[in-house]
């Protein structure tokens, strides 16, 4: 399914966020948003995932327009910060997203994931207990976990240094192949340009042509 | 999302567990005082179900009731044999109940009476037959049950009526009892009662009775007499009077108020007078035991604003993963309601508990009838006043949570 945003404009305070955004995910894409500190960057990926309403333009996935219900059965969403959810342990929260996604679990697909991602022996450690490199693969497989036909980060790498931050570029581009999914990944990082086959270069609420 | 919630509890044992026992302990205070309020009151109506008055000596007429209608008390004395005679002539008194008491039988009352008695409560036999001659006896159930006696078995009273050291040294080795019958539950005092005759009674204690009951004679005897007329007079303990019409209840207590030995006491206004003593003292504790229970309430609603202000990165991560405002809300709510319900189960085993082994270590409650596990529909009301509670304190948090903007967390977060 393809992802589009159509003319999206966003304001917050009366200044300008966003204004006169389009941009198509086809299925299969791999796009870098790049763009520095402050240019609207996570503001652009809220709206694409549907967690905040556009001021302006609309934003759909195939033909239907993205809310909380989209978002649950075909998103999955890598974040910075906020990676698992801190009282479960790292299998509790893919058996959770599964659960969130379809009501049920599918502990196969949870096996494969973990061992994929080189943690299949932390599965019942708590969130607390992982270091950062195995929190990130974490979040990478809750995100994965439900198959989203879109998987979108933001700012995967920030705290990473070079070879890390390539390592896990790398690591989310084969994901998502493997997963079917396209890949929106959203940094400030210009190292990861030669990851992605396709960049799009957010300034000022614009993006460059 | 009950999952989640449970997880969320887990991960603050602490906190959880001060919770829970706040409200157990307040639950388990509220069940207690139902049970004692309730079950004491169905006993004494039950044990003085159609007994409108009672006859004894001059003395306190709650003990009275006590001792001759709940047994759990000493008699105030005795009476002269003649005062049955006297209650007999009355046109409107449709029975006289004779009771004789002095003796026990490993705790349990050894009561002299006739068959009016059996009439009186209903009783029925699960075994043998009815006392007949002198010395033969009919246990109540609960003796069979726990002296494990058996139809044809002998057994000796001691004098008293309680099980007491000082009991054994007078036990009544001459004259033993033999088991003639074993009586059905009934769920009331006289499955805790040995039944015989007034004779076998006056025979135990060397008081000849010759020409039978209700008729006035001189005899000789042991029988301790607080008010009675000569030592070694035959006498009773008490009469159960049950009237004829309601004309007796203007005429007959009136009378016995003018006989100089005895004293008149009338069950339901005794038994009244008791709950009402009883009722008072609980209510201190019971207003306690709610204000532990709002206590608990504020614990949870204390714990609940603090975790929603903690884990407000999990709770939009959450809605991220595509969690609604409901169930976010929801599992806010469950961590209130599982709180107050697992308090409320735990309360109410532990004061179901509680009775169980009071009975075992305070005969006294024993005798009073407290039975340890049979729920009343009240204790649902109670456990969901509780639970009601803890939702209620989890709905300021969970409002909370419902309205959480996601993308402020997130942004917050960096």
């Amino acid at each position: 399914m393809q992802l589009t945003a159509h003319d999206l404009g966003k304001t917050f305070g009366g200044r300008p966020i966003l204004s006169g955004v389009s941009l198509c995910l086809a299925p299969g894409d791999r796009a870098l948003l790049l763009g520095p500190s402050g240019s609207g960057k996570s503001t652009l990926l809220n709206l694409l995932c549907g967690l905040q309403r556009p001021d302006s333009g609309r934003v759909t996935l195939g033909d239907t327009p993205v809310d909380d219900g989209v978002r649950r059965r075909h998103f999955g969403i890598v974040f910075q910060s906020l990676r698992l959810v801190s009282a479960l342990s790292l299998r509790g929260n893919l058996v959770l997203a599964q659960k969130l996604q379809t009501g049920g679990s599918d502990p196969a697909r949870i096996d494969a994931l973990l061992a994929r991602l080189g943690i299949a022996q932390r599965a019942h450690a708590r969130p607390h207990e992982l270091s950062q490199g195995e929190a990130q693969r974490a979040a990478i497989a809750r995100a994965l976990v439900v198959r989203p036909a879109i998987l979108v980060a933001d700012e995967p790498t920030s705290a990473l240094d070079a070879a890390n931050a390539a390592a896990v570029a790398a690591l989310l581009g084969e994901l998502a192949e493997e997963a079917g999914a396209s890949l929106l990944v959203a940094t400030h990082d210009d190292r990861l340009r030669p990851h992605f086959a396709r960049t799009l270069t957010l300034a000022d609420g614009r993006l460059a042509a | 999302m009950i999952d989640l919630a449970l997880a969320y509890l887990r991960d603050r044992p602490l906190t959880t567990a001060l919770n829970v026992l706040l409200l157990a302990i307040s639950v388990a205070m509220l069940v207690l005082l139902l049970q004692l309020g309730t079950q004491a009151s169905a006993r004494m109506g039950r044990d003085a179900e159609g007994i409108d008055l009672v006859v004894g000596a001059k003395g306190s007429p709650l003990q009275l009731i006590l001792s001759s209608v709940l047994h759990i008390d000493q008699p105030t004395g005795n009476i002269p044999l003649a005062s049955r005679a006297l209650l007999e002539r009355d046109p409107a008194v449709a029975r006289v109940v004779p009771l004789a008491l002095g003796d026990n039988f490993r705790g349990y009352r050894i009561v002299g009476t006739d068959a009016g008695f059996a009439a009186l409560h209903r009783l029925r036999l699960a075994a043998g037959r009815s006392f007949g001659a002198p010395m033969e006896a009919v246990l109540g159930a609960e003796v069979a049950r726990t002296t494990g006696a058996r139809i044809g078995q002998k057994f000796t009273g001691s004098h008293g009526l309680a099980d007491e050291d000082e009991g054994q040294d007078q036990a009544h080795d001459h004259a033993p009892f033999v088991t003639v019958g074993i009586l059905a539950p009934t769920g009331g005092v006289a499955d805790r009662l040995i039944l015989t005759s007034i004779d076998s009674v006056w025979q135990v204690h060397g008081v000849k009775a010759h020409h039978g009951l209700g008729e006035e004679h001189d005899h000789h005897g042991e029988r301790e007499a607080a008010s009675g007329p000569e030592p070694h007079e035959p006498e009773l303990t008490a009469l159960l009077v049950t009237y004829r019409n309601a004309a007796g209840a203007m005429r007959v207590p009136a009378m016995i108020d003018r006989q100089s030995a005895l004293q008149a006491a009338v069950p339901a206004t005794e038994t009244a007078r008791l709950l009402d003593l009883l009722g008072a003292s609980l209510e201190g504790l019971r207003v306690f035991a709610w204000l532990l229970a709002a206590t608990g309430g504020l614990a949870i609603l204390v714990a609940l604003v603090g975790m929603v202000h903690s884990r407000e990165g999990d709770l939009a991560l959450l809605r991220v993963m595509g969690a609604s405002r409901g169930q976010v809300f929801g599992t806010v709510m469950c961590e209130g309601v599982l709180t107050a319900l697992i308090g409320s189960a735990l309360g109410w085993i532990a004061a179901h508990g509680l009775i169980m082994v009071a009975r075992v270590n305070f005969p006294a409650l024993a005798e009073l009838g407290l039975a340890a596990w049979t729920p009343l529909p009240a204790e649902a009301a109670l456990a969901a006043a509780v639970v009601g509670i803890g939702a209620f304190a989890a709905l300021v948090p969970a409002l909370r949570v419902y309205r959480l903007d996601p993308v402020l967390v997130l942004a917050r977060a960096g």
